[in-house]
């Protein structure tokens, strides 16, 4: 009893219609790092958000218990004063104010009411040299990573005497390296005393730090498996999370290449602001029909840049180089007449850069290739329709009908209709920049069918993705790319983890 | 959410199925409009709100301002906002004048001859689509936001006002060119002579009515259909008829009302095309949704392959052109063109768009939406000088029934 840090008990929380949660029991352990799993909508970001005060006291039903005593948090502040911190996918940093400014947001250092700031530098110093990072306390957060601005969101967690800090996806936007430092920094604060929960759909991860990780499914808590106890398996994790074992996580499947489709020689770009820095340096590549090309690469190795100034130059300036599809040359300079031409980009950011979150999904899908549906000048509303909802067949949306608004849809479904949407311009080559991030072990599953089905109807298919593993289940061919340059092409069946990432970390001057 | 779908059907989703496809939020202020004239019926001395002149009043009154919500229901809803509307129509009055009324003679234009009045008009509704290739070349491809523009605009264009207008009206204009603002179809009820009909009822005003009812219903009908053989979600049907029913009714006793009056305003038919030219437009043209998708999501919109630019520019020509038109509507009923003309109404016709359930965010918002919010605003002043009220407390009214309605907005989303 006395060793739990937090009980929460037979927790039930319900929206209208729906129950959320129903009667959860999660314990964790002082100093544990905790694992909750589950896939997208089975209950973590709600068990977190009764945790944290979110939906304050009265909203739910059930027990906190933390250090032993019975919690009734009616707002963030109460659970943050007691210790418990919650640190959100979406990061809670103002850009434009400094780092130190950004510890110390709502929790000022102050003497006779105005601020010190010799003081608050001072301090924020000590917690940045606690995470691990060196950088200038002055400087603003816009001009620092995203793995280092996780980083400054810990160091304010420390600066408010965290006992429990709790992680929602910490490492979904982070490359392998800055995750790896973010996990070690996690096993350090644990020896330092601090307890953490961490949700993540990292299962590798999970395997690597957890001591203990709880399952949820549907609202329930499913299990919570002792990680060096039970020598618990990634696989063991994922058969909790879908109630099922998953032999495979990569659809099996018979490659039928053709002849190429897409060639690209010494294409340049460089960034849209400094201009002299490359960004993409003589970048040479080719796609056949049929084929499935992975883009391997650490975060800022310049894939999404390459992929982006391909589509309609749509990223960097005094771009150069030459794109030929079928063997004749083609011109992409603006993303209509890269559409045109048959190609078509889905991008990393379904929200900000692939959706109108406030438009349905038939809207969405016929955006692209809105022309297709026009006679006369106007737009077939019908047809429209009826296509949309062929995709929506076809692709497994689920959502009542085509006219749901594309905002309240799972991230797996979101990106659905994004796919949805390219396919419906009938491209040829088809790039998906990291087509599953942030979506569950059964959405991934899908979307790996769908880019298998397409590229069995010839199109040539090039995927982006951080995921080592997910490039080497799927690709037929995988091109690593470090610095801007392609550093390494491998086939499949040479493929190794290590050898992409002897091939992804590889500087310049060195290959 | 999967559990948004996953969710088990209780009562409450058995009236949310019934339900489904009704816009309770567009008829939510339709019935908020409906409930003020009949407040306004009941409360005026004699019932002067709803006499035959009053509603053809109201319509003459407030037809430049629709017309300017118009445009800017789709400026608003694209993301930006046009501040400089009041000006460029006061501008374009001056222009109008000039054109068809007499140039200057200070100017040394004088040996210029005057247009015939639909040469003036066309001209003046060019000069404010030239006003609108202006602002639209700064925020479209310089890039400076709209606000700024605009704001540059609304002094800009009420400086030229004044140097077209040297400082002082030009008037009377040509009759035709008044009928614009201030005529009806056939007043003199000559219809009525030609077939023997009483005369206290103006036949042409009947008809066109009547015509305009079968056009709705043949509109609605056709679109139901539609919709039913594609195997889409629609209102169920006795909503259907109910709703169309009690709308052919008010459009029915509006027209009956007028018929007892001057006959039907012309601006009411400029506005009625323009509505219905715009609600397709918005709905049904590609144009139209990209401007939708560029309110919605810009940078969606950009990688979708829509030319931003170009879109964003043609919007302000097209604002240019109908506040060039608004500019005419106010000369034409005032018989003069003056530089203070339009003083503030950008403010009114923002008023309307956001009344009418826009988004301050962009990428929602309809056109006929922003009419219920331009006539919830006619209606409630209307009413409100009929009952003798002061300036001061309409203005105060004004301001309050904008901040509940974008209040009440925001309040049922966030129940959503």
């Amino acid at each position: 009893m006395s060793n739990s840090i937090l009980e929460m008990r037979s927790i039930t929380k319900t929206f209208p219609g729906v129950v959320a949660l129903d009667k959860v029991t999660l314990t964790v352990e002082r100093g544990e790092i905790h694992a909750i799993c589950g896939e997208n909508g089975a209950g973590k970001s709600t068990l977190m958000k009764v945790l944290s005060g979110v939906y304050p006291f009265g909203t739910y039903s059930g027990d906190i218990v933390f250090e032993n005593n019975i919690k009734k948090f009616s707002n963030i502040r109460d659970s943050e004063a007691e210790g418990i911190v919650i640190i959100h996918q979406e990061l809670a940093l103002s850009p434009y104010l400094s780092i130190a400014e950004n510890i110390f947001l709502g929790n000022e250092i102050k003497t006779f009411g105005l601020i010190d700031w010799n003081k608050t530098n001072q301090e924020a110093a000590k917690l940045m040299a606690r995470v691990g990072l060196e950088e200038n306390p002055v400087t603003a957060i816009k001009d620092i990573g995203v793995g280092k601005q996780q980083l400054v969101e810990i160091a304010k967690a420390l600066s408010k005497r965290v006992k429990l800090l709790i992680l929602d996806e910490p490492t979904a936007a982070l490359n392998d390296e800055d995750s790896a430092h973010l996990l070690d920094l996690l096993r350090h604060l644990k020896g330092q005393g601090i307890t953490s929960i961490i949700i993540s759909h990292k299962l590798n991860e999970i395997e690597a730090v957890a001591d203990t990780t709880t399952i949820i499914r549907d609202g329930n808590a499913i299990e919570s498996l002792h990680m060096k106890q039970d020598s618990v398996s990634q696989e063991r994790i994922i058969k909790g999370m879908v109630g099922r074992e998953m032999e495979n996580r990569y659809p099996a499947r018979n490659p039928e290449i053709g002849e190429e489709i897409l060639r690209v020689e010494h294409w340049n770009a460089y960034h849209p602001i400094d201009r002299n820095r490359i960004v993409v340096d003589d970048i040479s590549m080719n796609v056949r029909r049929g084929e499935i090309v992975g883009l391997a690469g650490i975060m800022g190795a310049g894939r999404t840049e390459f992929a982006r100034s391909l589509f309609g130059h749509s990223y960097g300036t005094n771009i150069t180089g030459k794109v030929f599809k079928s063997g004749k040359e083609i011109k992409v300079k603006t993303i209509s007449e890269a559409i045109d031409n048959g190609l078509a980009y889905a991008t990393e950011d379904r929200k900000r850069y692939g959706l109108n979150l406030i438009e349905d999904i038939k809207r969405n899908i016929s955006l692209a290739s809105l022309k297709s549906f026009v006679s006369m000048g106007l737009v077939n509303n019908n047809e429209e329709f009826k296509k949309a909802s062929e995709y929506r067949d076809s692709m497994n949306i689920k959502a009542p009908s085509v006219l749901s608004i594309t905002g309240q849809l799972s991230g797996g479904n979101q990106q659905k209709v994004v796919l949805s949407k390219w396919i419906n311009v009938n491209p040829d080559v088809l790039i998906l920049d990291e087509p599953t991030r942030g979506i569950d072990v059964g959405a991934k599953y899908e979307i790996y069918l769908i880019i298998q089905r397409l590229a069995a109807e010839g199109k040539g298919i090039i995927v982006i993705s951080s995921e080592l593993p997910e490039l080497l289940g799927i690709c037929d061919r995988i091109y690593a790319i470090a610095e801007g340059r392609i550093t390494g092409e491998v086939l499949r069946k040479d493929a190794t983890p290590e050898l992409l990432m002897k091939y992804m970390t590889m500087e310049k001057g060195r290959s | 959410m999967s559990a948004f779908i996953e969710r088990s059907k209780g009562f409450f989703d058995s009236i949310g199925d019934r339900l489904q496809g009704v816009n309770l939020r567009q008829n939510g202020i339709f019935l908020a409009l409906i409930a003020l004239v009949l407040f306004f019926a009941a409360t005026t001395p004699n019932a002067a709100s709803i006499t035959p002149t009053n509603f053809s009043n109201l319509v003459v009154q407030n037809g430049y301002i629709l017309v300017l919500a118009i445009g800017m229901v789709m400026v608003i809803i694209a993301g930006h906002i046009d501040l400089s509307v009041g000006s460029v129509a006061a501008f374009i009055g001056g222009v109008a004048g000039i054109l068809t009324v007499r140039p200057l003679e200070q100017d040394g234009w004088d040996w210029l001859p005057a247009l015939p009045w639909w040469a003036g008009i066309i001209g003046a509704i060019l000069v404010g689509a030239i006003v609108g290739v202006w602002q639209g070349f700064w925020v479209a491809y310089v890039g400076i936001p709209a606000f700024i523009v605009t704001l540059a605009g609304m002094l800009l264009f009420r400086g030229m006002a004044l140097l077209t207008l040297q400082n002082s009206n030009i008037g009377p204009f040509p009759d035709e060119f008044r009928a614009i603002g201030n005529g009806f179809l056939d007043k003199e009820k000559n219809f009525n002579a030609l077939i023997g009909f009483p005369i206290d009822y103006n036949l042409t005003a009947l008809v066109v009515t009547a015509l305009g009812v079968v056009v709705l219903w043949i509109a609605v009908l056709r679109q139901r259909s539609g919709k039913i053989k594609y195997g889409q979600i629609v209102e169920p049907r006795t909503w259907f008829y109910i709703k169309n029913i009690i709308l052919s009714a008010m459009v029915l006793y509006v027209g009956f009302q007028l018929s007892q009056a001057n006959g039907i305003p012309i601006t009411l038919i400029v506005l009625a095309v323009l509505i219905g030219a715009y609600t397709v437009v918005m709905n049904r043209t590609p144009f139209g949704r990209y401007i939708y998708a560029i309110g919605g999501n810009l940078h969606a919109a950009v990688l979708s392959g829509i030319d931003v630019r170009k879109v964003n520019f043609w919007l302000f020509v097209n604002m240019g052109a109908l506040a060039a038109l608004s500019g005419v509507l106010i000369a034409a009923r005032m018989n003069s063109a003056v530089p203070k003309a339009g003083d503030g109404f950008e403010l009114d016709a923002i008023s309307s768009v956001f009344i009418g359930g826009a988004a301050v965010q962009g990428g929602v918002g309809t056109v006929t939406g922003s009419m219920i919010g331009g006539l919830i605003q006619g209606v409630l002043a209307n009413g409100m000088n009929l009952n003798s009220v002061g300036i001061d407390i309409q203005m105060t009214i004004k301001g309050l029934v904008l901040l509940l309605a974008v209040a009440f907005d925001v309040w049922s989303k966030r129940r959503k």
